[in-house]
């Protein structure tokens, strides 16, 4: 019992970042049919813009908190523009090909991604300075901290406002119906590049955000921080149901505290045969499973639900 | 008002060696209902989707009031004021029969991204606009106690006039209406048509692909009639009936 609550915790705070990530899998897939596998690559650009900033304030004198949130602010409309840039320039032109043409081309775009971030900020760990005085606090035998707690309400909120976004507003009944229909929402006055262009952009503010979460929950980045946060996330949104905006939040969720749950009981289960760093085979053992039992995932309806 | 409102000019289009539509012309004056009519494959689809600027014809032109909107996008014909329904029903089947409307006012409101994303107060009102004036064309529509239901669960009859209302609320000049009657009873066809009388009083022009016979020859000004891709004739319902080559188009002897 004393660290079951410890584990949930861990497990909603990486599940709250999976959730984010796992947005921008399901938007972009619930428009066009596709798995942007360059997702993951445009979270880990947008922690190291966020850190090439903050690293530039550090000595500038100015406080802590300003520092990160500039870190972040920029950070958000870069990662918007290289969204952008991505579909614009690599998924655009094969809009009309197999289907297996864009989604190889996304391989590479994250492999292009990965490369030209390793060239430009190096192999090594770059970490996060202690700019911020983070507290402590204890519930019972687990403690949380305000970093943690940031995580939690911020992704929250995120996923909120996206949910009202989609569900309430014009440009969000416009989505659905680009997703549903493009040719028909065409013919209604909606321009499906402009809701195309939208949803990466959408989707990578999301995806810096997330960034510069993990590197505040983690104190660290790295040029290939993106690509197994970017499977994670995936498989959070093939769990909650690929498409559905609801599964990618709740799967998201649910993979972080499946995988802090078996990092924490791994050791004691089998006896110190394998032990916490065995915490990245559960989320593939959860993938193999819903592949097996659910392929259309948890909240998903048989034949693809659509957002 | 007797100016012209569309007008296509020797539109052809090809779909590899097969050709859907040869050197079709036709005008349609502002206020009329018309109708095109034809055997099955006679391209009177074809010729709707050009229209609408799903196809882009091979050759000829369309001017809507007396603007070229040759090789315009569909989003851009909605925007200069075409809207159409489908032969086949093509809703967005998971969304509510109101939201399918709100979609059609699209191209008619302005507030953008920016506006979705914060709320200010533009945006809400605009959003409050956009629904009340969804509701109205609902209840213009007959089905308005069925606001909230999801379009799928929607009856046939119910799902052709929601289609109607989602047409009508991107503010069209002409809509186009692709066999709209098909599938209806007797009962069913007369209250549609007292439906399109409606529209057309409202100032919409029509333009309507139809299989039944009675509802076009009672309902419509001017009818042309096309047989592979061609257009064998055109003029009042009396003349066209009458038509030799229709005759011949539709039962197969010379006359």
């Amino acid at each position: 019992m004393d660290i079951f609550l410890q584990q949930l915790i861990n497990g909603l705070v990486s599940g709250s970042i999976y959730a984010i990530v796992a947005l921008g899998y399901t938007l972009v897939y619930g428009i066009l049919r596709l798995i942007n596998f360059a997702h993951g690559e445009i979270v880990m650009l947008g922690a190291m813009i966020a850190l090439s900033v903050i690293g530039l304030l550090t000595d500038s004198g100015l406080p802590g908190l300003l520092i990160v949130s500039l870190g972040l602010l920029c950070a958000i409309p870069c990662c918007m523009l290289i969204g952008y840039l991505i579909e614009r320039i690599a998924y655009r032109p094969l809009r009309h090909a197999p289907s297996l043409t864009p989604l190889i081309t996304a391989i590479g775009v994250s492999i292009v991604l990965q490369n030209l971030a390793m060239m430009i900020w190096g192999k090594e760990f770059i970490s996060f300075p202690p700019l911020i005085d983070v507290q402590y606090f204890s519930i019972s035998e687990a403690t949380i901290n305000s970093v943690q707690i940031f995580i939690v309400i911020v992704s929250t909120l995120m996923m909120t406002g996206l949910n009202y976004l989609v569900n309430k507003t014009k440009l969000g009944n416009a989505m659905r119906a680009t997703a549903q229909n493009a040719e028909v929402a065409g013919l209604m006055g909606v321009n499906a590049n402009t809701i195309i262009s939208l949803t990466f952009v959408i989707g990578s503010a999301l995806a810096a955000v997330a960034g510069m979460m993990v590197t505040m929950n983690y104190n660290v980045a790295h040029y290939d921080m993106g690509f197994m946060l970017g499977l994670k996330a995936f498989t959070a949104a093939v769990l909650g149901g690929i498409g559905n905006l609801r599964g990618a939040m709740f799967g998201g969720i649910l993979l972080g505290i499946i995988e802090s749950m078996g990092a924490g009981y791994l050791g004691t289960l089998t006896n110190g045969m394998f032990g916490s760093n065995y915490q990245d085979v559960f989320a593939f053992f959860t993938l193999i499973g819903v592949l097996i039992f659910k392929p259309s995932g948890l909240l998903g309806k048989a034949g693809g639900e659509r957002p | 008002m007797t100016e012209k409102l569309l007008e296509i000019n020797g539109i052809s289009k090809h779909f590899g060696g097969i050709s859907a539509l040869t050197d079709v012309s036709l005008q349609i004056q502002h206020g009329e209902i018309y109708a095109l009519i034809g055997p099955n494959g006679a391209g009177k689809t074809s010729l709707f989707n050009v229209i609408t600027g799903i196809y882009t014809p091979d050759s000829g032109s369309i001017l809507l009031n007396g603007k070229a909107m040759t090789g315009k996008k569909p989003h851009e014909m909605a925007k200069a004021g075409v809207a159409r329904t489908f032969q086949n029903i093509r809703l967005f089947h998971s969304m509510t029969a109101l939201e399918n409307v709100m979609v059609g006012r699209h191209c008619r409101t302005s507030a953008g991204v920016v506006g979705a994303v914060f709320q200010h107060p533009k945006a809400k009102t605009e959003e409050m606009a956009i629904k009340n004036r969804a509701r109205e064309l609902l209840e213009y529509v007959g089905i308005a106690r069925h606001a909230n239901t999801v379009a799928r669960n929607l009856s046939y009859g119910d799902q052709r006039r929601l289609e109607i209302a989602r047409a009508l609320a991107t503010e069209p000049l002409l809509l186009a209406l692709d066999e709209p009657a098909a599938g209806m009873n007797h009962t069913e066809t007369n209250s549609l048509e007292e439906l399109f009388r409606k529209i057309r009083a409202d100032g919409v022009t029509l333009l309507l692909i139809e299989h039944d016979v009675k509802l076009v020859m009672g309902l419509c000004d001017r009818i042309t009639v096309l047989n592979f891709g061609k257009k064998i004739a055109e003029g009042t319902p009396d003349f066209v009936k009458n038509h030799p080559e229709v005759i011949e188009a539709y039962l197969g002897v010379s006359v």
